[in-house]
């Protein structure tokens, strides 16, 4: 069992765990993610680790209600504890391993859509730490979805907050603000974008067409997650990849968007009949 | 009665048997067993020992089951197998012990596997697991995966008074036994839960969701950890499949991802909230006992079920029982047919396989003959789920984090095959993650050679 130090609701269906696992804690870099099961009867649900603490053992991590293990997730609160968290698991961003002076030339503009903000974090965190450019842009449908805004304040060099209706901050998606920025005289280096795989798709086209290279983080249908089930296979650059074990990063100019959208669909009917059910309990 | 033939097993109804999860063998009652066991001629020269990786006594213990000293046979078979409630379930009998059975000339050999599976049965209902254990020797091992190879392992090194942690990456311990093979062949609560409940009564401790190579490194277990050796036993995990168009279609899956879904996070039961596919029909590609497993959960949970086999029926390498079991439930085999393409629909998801026609060549290295295409001769079948079970290889990802650990051009470990010692010191490996996908009983004899040589290297070579 691994102790929930802190939760806390960030938004109506977003929520916020610290756990307690020193293992993960100790070894775990941006970029990577864990395996959760809630209770003996929960699915295994792949998480990005969205901050860690290596002198208290705890990493944090942030999700949205989705399905029915999701909403079971929820339901706990500070004190109880999961039933199993195992990692980090996936490869860490590829900066982590760059030489510092390489990186330290370089402009990263990171976009988050949504709960992508939670994987963005630490990526922020460590690059703006170790002295790096990171300009964040992060959008949101509306007002009452933002989330992480101040923490994403303290670590960006410069922050964008966009939402669909104007509610908050710029008014329009993420992909208007980026073109906005690069006709403002704007350059970047490199892109990381981490969100709904269909914002991805489009900030991908985008980036292409403004030959910003880009990396995007995978959030497929997975089971163990750690290279033995294949649920998480993807088409990158023409060949099959494991987002659990090759990723969950990869070029977002290689990546199938609309094959990674059918297989994350796989099973939605499936999904959508367990949630309601979870629900009416 | 006849001498020659074995006393008939009782098996579950193949029509009431499909609609459940059910284990399909009963087993001998001890009225069968003992009547089987007389048929034992107890050689004094026993051949089926040699035909067992881990050298069970297996005359010694028929010879029990025989006088109705059932404890007495349990005592024996423990000394060679801390699973063996598993093994007369899983192992290929007749390709090891009972191939070399002197009553498998004339008729039948002695059905050694029923029988283990009888005492080990009696054992677990009886609460009985006479293990001989020395005192703590004071030195900490590691043992990397909780499947059978790690399992033997950390059990023998156990008895021999070592201090054994075994980390398992997912949150069940058992690998294979549980994320693998179905409940229908392998009960899981009655039979692995309750072997590796003894395995842990020896002082075995099993640490699940840790993943080594990632959450922790063998160089940091050596370094940091305190442990005085290491066994790798993390099998071969990694699924493969054929590179065919319409592979990434929705609803193909690998048996890995299939069998992990029904086995170990028990999709399809009332409370479990992992989700898998129900189809109308399934075609499963391959021939061994994996796509067997696959076959024969799909045909549980309501699909018209193929099989699909590039050789014939002599080649499948499925074990007989296996593939006697799988047709008297309905599962239809296509044999001599290999798939060319998925077709998709608009969306993307499975409609249908096409497959080309196989004739058998000439025997290749494996005396095998060679499936060869008959030109012109594709036509498909209507389906709307395909598993690939074409097998699986080593995972790479504690070679890749171990500094020192050399593997071989299939990314096996290349581990000694007397002591399983790797090209590291005090790292040991032995079951699939060196051989590539075997069987069961073949990683069992593995991890009981690789804890002698731990021992030996240890203890310098006091046995």
């Amino acid at each position: 069992m691994y102790k929930i130090v802190e939760s806390l609701t960030l938004t109506a269906d977003i929520f916020q765990f610290e756990v307690k696992s020193d293992r993960i804690a100790k070894t775990c870099e941006p970029g990577q993610f864990v395996i959760v099961r809630a209770d003996e009867n929960g699915e295994r649900i792949p998480l990005t680790i969205s901050d860690y603490n290596r002198k208290d053992g705890t990493i944090k991590l942030v999700f949205q209600v989705v399905g029915a293990s999701t909403h079971a997730l929820s339901l706990l609160k500070t004190g109880d504890s999961l039933k199993d968290i195992a990692g980090p698991l996936g490869k860490c961003s590829s900066f982590v391993n760059e030489p510092q002076e390489n990186l330290k030339q370089k402009r990263f503009l990171f976009v988050a859509g949504g709960v992508g903000c939670a994987p963005v974090f630490p990526q922020v965190k460590w690059l703006t730490g170790n002295g790096v450019t990171a300009d964040v842009i992060i959008g949101f449908r509306n007002k009452s979805l933002v989330i992480m805004e101040s923490e994403m304040e303290e670590v960006a060099t410069k922050l964008y907050v966009t939402t669909d209706d104007g509610s908050h901050g710029y008014h329009g998606q993420v992909t208007a603000m980026i073109k906005e920025l690069c006709q403002a005289g704007q350059s970047y280096d490199i892109c990381i974008a981490i969100g709904p795989t269909v914002m991805m798709k489009y900030v991908a086209l985008l980036t292409k067409e403004l030959g910003i290279p880009t990396i995007v983080s995978m959030n497929p249908v997975m089971v163990d997650g750690t290279g033995m089930c294949g649920a998480c296979r993807l088409t990158v650059d023409g060949e099959v990849k494991f987002a659990c074990v090759d990723g969950p990063e990869f070029d977002g100019h290689m990546v199938d968007f609309d094959e990674a959208m059918m297989r994350l669909g796989q099973y939605h009917s499936e999904e959508k009949a367990a949630y309601r059910a979870a629900i009416a309990e | 009665m006849d001498k020659q033939k074995q006393v008939p097993i009782r098996m579950e109804d193949p029509v009431l048997r499909v609609k459940c999860f059910t284990e399909v063998c009963h087993g001998y009652n001890q009225e069968e067993a003992m009547a089987e066991a007389n048929r034992c001629l107890e050689c004094r020269n026993a051949k089926c020992i040699n035909g067992c990786p881990v050298a069970i006594d297996i005359p010694a213990f028929i010879a029990a089951v025989k006088k109705g000293e059932i404890n007495e046979a349990a005592t024996i078979i423990f000394r060679a197998s801390s699973l063996a409630a598993v093994c007369g379930r899983v192992c290929p009998q007749e390709t090891q012990c009972e191939k070399l059975c002197v009553r498998g000339i004339k008729g039948e050999p002695v059905a050694i596997g029923k029988l283990e599976r009888f005492v080990a049965d009696w054992a677990i209902a009886n609460d009985v697991f006479p293990s001989e254990k020395k005192p703590p020797n004071g030195k900490k091992v590691a043992v990397i995966g909780s499947g059978p190879a790690g399992l033997t392992c950390a059990g023998d090194l156990a008895k021999r008074g070592y201090e054994v942690t075994i980390m398992e990456a997912l949150h069940e311990p058992g690998g294979v036994l549980v994320y693998g093979i179905p409940a229908f062949r392998l009960p899981k609560a009655e039979v692995v839960e309750k072997e590796i409940a003894n395995i842990k009564s020896m002082g075995v401790k099993i640490e699940t969701n840790t993943v080594v190579g990632k959450s922790v490194t063998i160089d940091e277990l050596l370094e940091e950890e305190g442990y005085a050796a290491v066994f790798i036993g993390t099998g071969a995990g990694l699924p493969k499949f054929m590179g065919i168009p319409g592979e990434q279609g929705g609803g193909v899956f690998s048996a890995n991802e299939y069998l992990t879904r029904a086995n170990l996070m028990k999709a399809g039961t009332a409370n479990s909230l992992t989700p898998i596919m129900r189809a109308k029909s399934v075609a499963v590609v391959g021939g061994g006992n994996v796509a067997l497993d696959a076959a024969r959960t799909a045909l549980r949970l309501g699909s018209e079920v193929h099989i699909i086999y590039r050789r014939s029926e002599a080649e499948l390498p499925a074990r007989a029982e296996e593939v006697h079991h799988a047709k008297e439930e309905g599962v239809i085999f296509n044999l001599l047919i290999n798939p060319c393409e998925i077709l998709t629909d608009e969306r993307g998801w499975v409609r249908g396989i096409r497959c080309i026609k196989m004739e058998l060549g000439d025997a290749d290295e494996s005396g095998r003959r060679r499936p060869v295409e008959v030109k012109g001769s594709e036509f498909d079948i209507a389906v709307d789920m395909v598993i690939m079970a074409l097998g699986t290889s080593p995972n790479p990802l504690i070679a890749a984090t171990t500094k020192g650990l050399a593997v071989d051009k299939w990314k096996c470990i290349v581990a000694d095959e007397e002591s399983g010692l790797t090209s590291k010191a005090g790292v040991f490996a032995g079951g699939d993650a060196v051989t590539g996908a075997a069987t069961v009983i073949l990683a069992m004899g593995a991890g009981r050679m690789a804890a002698q040589g731990i021992h030996e290297y240890l203890m310098g070579g006091d046995k």
